[in-house]
C-alpha cells in the first residue's frame, strides 16, 4: 500500500485505524495529541462515524473507551504521561476487569520536560498494572504495533499500552500501511459478570491476570518485537529500549562498533534474552529513554558477577532525554560537539502572545492584589502559566490540572486571606470543578478566576468542554450569583475590572470571575477560514 | 547522499512549511527522510528548531549527531547561531537578515551579523525584502528554501512539484508567488556566493 509520511503520532493513528478501531478517547496533552487530531480530520474516521470527539479529562477517556471495549469493539486511548495519573484508578482496574474488544492505551512520555511538570517513565505504569507494553523505536513501528495491539489485546483479554516519547511522536518518517481491518461487531461480554470488581470477583480476575504473567513473558520473547542482534565485539553488550536503539544504531554504524544489541519493545522483558546477553558479553550498556527501569532490574540489590552500566551508573544523566551524543560519550566515544552557541544569543522563552486575554486579566489582577503583597495566587496549566515570567510574575503555583483551586483552599483553611485560584476554561472542566464544590461546601473564602478564552490553548487550540457552559456550571454548583462576577479583559476596561476583582477578594467567602475573551490565535484562524471562504 | 538540516526560527514563522516541502522533495526522489519537530509549549513565541535528515541509506536517530549538521537553515538571524554546536566544520550557515524581536534583550544587530559574516561557509539573506518584491512578505520562507536549495541534493524541479502538492489547494496566485520566491531565493544566494 502506499507510502506516508508521519508523524509518529499520526502512524499511531493511522495505525489504529486501519486496526479497525471504533473510537478514540482523548484529553489534549504535549505529544500526543496529534494522534486524536490525526483521526479527527481522517477519511476513514468520517466514513465510520467514528468517536472522536474530545474528553472532558483522561479519566473520563479511560473509562470511556473501557465501555467501548465492553461492548465488544475496539478503542484507543491517548494522554500525555501525566494523564495517566489522573486516568489511574480506572487504568490500573482495567487490568483486572480485562477487555472484551481490543483496547489500547497510547501514552506519550516527555523526557527533558520540552511541554511537563516531569518527566516519570510509564512503563512503570505497564509493570504496575502488569499488562503488556510495547515500546517503538520508529514511525513504521509506531504503525505496526498499533496495528498489532488490538489483536494481542483480544488475544489476553487484556488491555495494552503503548509508550512513545516526545522526539518519536514529534518526529516524521515514511510509512507503509497495511489492509484496513474491519470494526468488531457489537456483542456484549460472554460473562456478564467480567466488569464488576466486588471483592469476591475481583479476587478471581486478579488470580487470572497473576497467572497470566508467564505467558506474556514467555510471548515477548517470541513475538519478534524483541531482538536479539549479535555482534563481533563481546567486550560489551547493548540492550536499547525503543528509541534509544536508534541513537546506538546511529553511533554505531558511523564509528563502525560491532557489539551484541538487544532491542527491547516488548514488555514484560523476556529474562531469558537478557541472561543470554549477560552471558555473551563482559559488560552491559542499558539505554533507556525515561527512568533506569532495566538497569536497575540488571543490576538488583544484591551484588553479582555483572557489570551493568547505565543512567544509575553515571554512564548516562539520570535525568534528560538521550540523543545520539550522549549515547556516543557513553560508549566512550569523544564529544562531537562543533563550536559553542556565541554569546551574542539571547534565550527566547515561550511566552504569552501579544493581545492574549491572560495578559490584561493578570495585569488587573496583579493591582487588585497590592494592597495584601505577593505569594497568594494559585495557579494551574495552560497558556495562563506563563503568567509565572516577567513582567507579571502573577501566580506562585503550577502543580497538576485543578490544583490551583484546592491548594487556594487547604491555603484559605490555613489562614491565607484573600486566597486566589487563577485556572484556564479546560483546566476547570478537566479537574477544577470538583474542587470547586469543596470549596462551596465549606464557604471556604476563595476567590477562583477562570481565565475563559474558549478553547484548550496551550495544546494548540482544540474545543473547551467549558465553551458557554462556566456561569451555569458554577452556579450548579452551588456558587452565589451576586459572587460570579464576568469581566470582559481589555485594556480598556482595566480600572474597572480591577476594582471588580478587588471587591471579591474583600469578600470573606467564595467568588468566581469569569474573565472571558477568545484566545487570539483561535480568533485569527476562524477569520482567516471565513475570509477564504 | 546524505544532508543534515537543522530550521531554526520563532514559533509561528513557518519553519515547518519548508520543511514539509523539502520532505516532500525527497520522499519523490527516492530518498529516505526523517524530520524531528518542535510541538507545544515552545510554538508559543519560544526558539523553536526542526531536525531535518535526507539519505540515500536508512536513517537511524530522528535528531541530528551534535557537530554533524550539513546546514542550518533559518528564518531569523539570532535563532540562527543558537545551533553552531550542531553544525560541522564545513558546513553552511544560511540565515534570514530581518530579526524577530520579541524580546527585551535582543542583541546588537550588527554584533549579529559580524558574528554570522564571521562563520567560513555563511549567507545572508534579506528575504523579507525578496519577498516582498515578489509579492507578499509572507513567502519569505519560501526565499530562505531557495537560498538554500544550491546545496540540498535536491533539483529545482523536485522542490517545484512540491510546492505545487503542498500549496495546491491554495490556488494558482498561491502558488506561482511561492515559485517566483523560490527562484529569488535562490538567485540571491548564487550571486552572493560569485560575488
Ligand atoms: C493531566 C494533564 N493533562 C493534559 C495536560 C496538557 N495540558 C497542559 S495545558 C493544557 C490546556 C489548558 O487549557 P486551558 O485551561 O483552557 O488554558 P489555556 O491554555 O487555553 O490558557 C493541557 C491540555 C497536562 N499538563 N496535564
Amino acid at each position: 500500500m502506499d507510502k506516508l509520511v508521519l508523524l509518529g503520532d499520526e502512524a499511531i493513528a493511522q495505525g489504529a485505524l486501519d486496526g479497525g478501531i471504533s473510537g478514540v478517547y482523548a484529553y489534549p496533552g504535549t505529544p500526543s495529541t496529534e494522534i486524536t487530531e490525526y483521526i479527527q480530520r481522517s477519511v476513514i474516521a468520517g466514513e465510520r462515524s467514528l468517536h472522536t470527539d474530545w474528553s472532558a479529562n483522561e479519566k473520563t477517556a479511560m473509562e470511556a473507551a473501557l465501555g467501548m471495549s465492553y461492548a465488544g469493539k475496539r478503542a484507543l486511548v491517548c494522554m500525555k504521561h501525566v494523564g495517566l495519573n489522573v486516568a489511574a484508578d480506572a487504568f490500573i482496574n482495567s487490568a483486572i476487569t480485562g477487555i472484551n474488544g481490543g483496547l489500547v492505551i497510547l501514552v506519550a512520555d516527555d523526557p527533558s520536560m520540552h511541554s511537563s511538570q516531569n518527566e516519570q517513565d510509564s512503563r512503570f505504569y505497564g509493570k504496575f498494572s502488569m499488562i503488556p507494553v510495547f515500546e517503538p523505536a520508529n514511525q513504521q513501528e509506531c504503525y505496526d504495533y498499533t496495528y498489532a495491539a488490538f489483536g494481542l489485546s483480544e488475544k489476553y483479554g487484556l488491555p495494552v499500552l503503548m509508550r512513545v516519547t516526545t522526539r518519536l511522536a514529534h518526529s516524521r518518517s515514511g510509512v507503509r500501511r497495511m489492509d484496513p481491518q474491519p470494526e468488531n461487531s457489537l456483542h456484549t461480554p460472554d460473562d456478564h459478570t467480567q466488569f464488576i470488581l466486588l471483592p469476591a470477583f475481583a479476587r478471581k480476575r486478579y488470580r487470572g491476570l497473576l497467572d497470566l504473567q508467564p505467558s506474556l513473558e514467555a510471548d515477548a520473547g517470541q513475538m519478534g518485537y524483541n531482538v536479539f542482534q549479535d555482534g563481533k565485539d563481546r567486550s560489551k553488550g547493548i540492550i536499547a529500549c525503543g528509541i534509544a536503539y536508534n541513537y546506538y544504531m546511529e553511533v554505531a554504524t558511523k564509528h563502525g562498533l560491532d557489539y551484541p544489541v538487544l532491542k527491547i519493545s516488548h514488555y514484560p522483558v523476556p529474562s531469558n534474552m537478557l541472561q543470554e546477553i549477560a552471558d555473551a558479553t563482559e559488560e552491559l550498556l542499558v539505554l533507556e529513554e525515561g527512568y533506569p527501569m532495566l538497569e536497575e532490574l540488571l543490576k538488583g540489590a544484591l551484588k553479582n558477577s555483572y557489570q551493568v552500566r547505565g543512567r544509575l551508573s553515571g554512564a548516562i544523566s539520570r535525568d534528560g532525554e538521550l540523543d545520539p551524543g550522549i549515547v556516543g560519550r557513553a560508549l566512550g566515544l569523544a564529544d562531537s560537539s562543533g563550536n559553542g552557541i556565541p554569546e551574542v544569543v539571547a534565550n527566547r522563552p515561550p511566552a504569552l502572545c501579544k493581545g492574549c486575554s491572560h495578559i490584561d486579566m493578570y495585569n488587573a489582577l496583579n493591582e487588585a492584589l497590592e494592597p495584601y503583597g505577593p505569594g497568594r495566587v494559585f495557579s494551574d496549566i495552560g497558556c495562563y502559566t506563563l503568567g509565572a515570567l516577567p513582567p507579571y510574575n502573577a501566580i506562585n503555583s503550577c502543580v497538576d490540572m485543578g490544583a490551583s483551586v484546592t491548594m487556594a483552599k487547604g491555603a484559605s483553611d490555613a489562614g491565607l486571606r484573600p486566597s486566589v485560584a487563577v485556572i484556564g476554561d479546560s483546566t476547570f472542566t478537566h479537574s477544577g470543578m470538583t474542587g470547586l464544590l469543596d470549596v462551596v461546601v465549606e464557604k471556604t473564602p476563595v476567590t477562583v478566576i477562570i481565565s475563559d478564552n474558549s478553547t484548550t490553548g496551550m495544546t494548540g487550540g482544540q474545543k473547551s468542554h467549558a465553551t458557554d457552559r462556566l456561569y451555569q456550571i458554577c452556579k450548579g454548583l452551588g456558587v452565589e450569583e451576586e459572587h460570579i462576577v464576568e469581566l470582559n479583559p481589555l485594556k480598556k476596561h482595566h480600572d474597572e475590572n480591577r476594582d471588580r476583582i478587588a471587591a471579591e477578594l474583600a469578600h470573606e467567602g467564595v467568588s468566581v470571575i469569569l474573565s472571558r475573551r477568545e484566545c487570539i490565535q483561535t480568533a485569527s484562524k476562524k477569520k482567516k477560514k471565513s475570509a477564504t471562504k | 547522499m546524505k544532508k543534515d538540516i537543522i530550521l531554526a526560527g520563532v514559533g509561528g514563522q513557518g519553519i515547518l512549511s519548508i520543511a514539509a516541502v523539502i520532505g516532500m522533495a525527497a520522499i519523490d526522489s527516492d530518498l529516505y527522510v526523517k524530520q524531528a519537530e518542535v510541538h507545544g509549549m515552545s510554538q508559543r513565541g519560544g526558539a523553536v528548531q526542526s531536525h531535518l535528515r535526507i539519505s540515500d541509506r536508512p536513517i537511524y536517530s530522528d535528531l541530528i549527531p551534535a557537530g554533524s549538521c550539513d546546514m542550518i537553515l533559518s528564518v531569523e538571524p539570532m535563532e540562527s547561531l543558537r545551533y553552531i554546536p550542531f553544525l560541522d566544520k564545513e558546513g553552511w550557515l544560511i540565515t534570514n537578515s530581518k530579526p524577530f524581536r520579541n524580546i527585551d534583550n535582543y542583541p546588537d544587530e550588527q554584533e549579529l551579523f559580524d558574528e554570522i559574516r564571521g562563520m567560513s561557509n555563511s549567507l545572508l539573506i534579506d528575504a523579507d525584502r525578496i519577498a516582498s518584491e515578489v509579492g507578499s512578505r509572507k513567502v519569505s520562507n519560501i526565499v530562505m528554501l531557495g537560498a538554500s536549495a544550491g546545496s540540498l541534493g535536491l533539483t529545482m524541479d523536485s522542490l517545484e512539484s512540491s510546492i505545487n502538492g503542498i500549496f495546491g489547494r491554495k490556488g494558482e496566485e498561491i502558488i506561482r508567488m511561492n515559485i517566483d520566491a523560490l527562484h529569488a531565493g535562490k538567485r540571491e544566494a548564487e550571486a552572493q556566493l560569485i560575488s
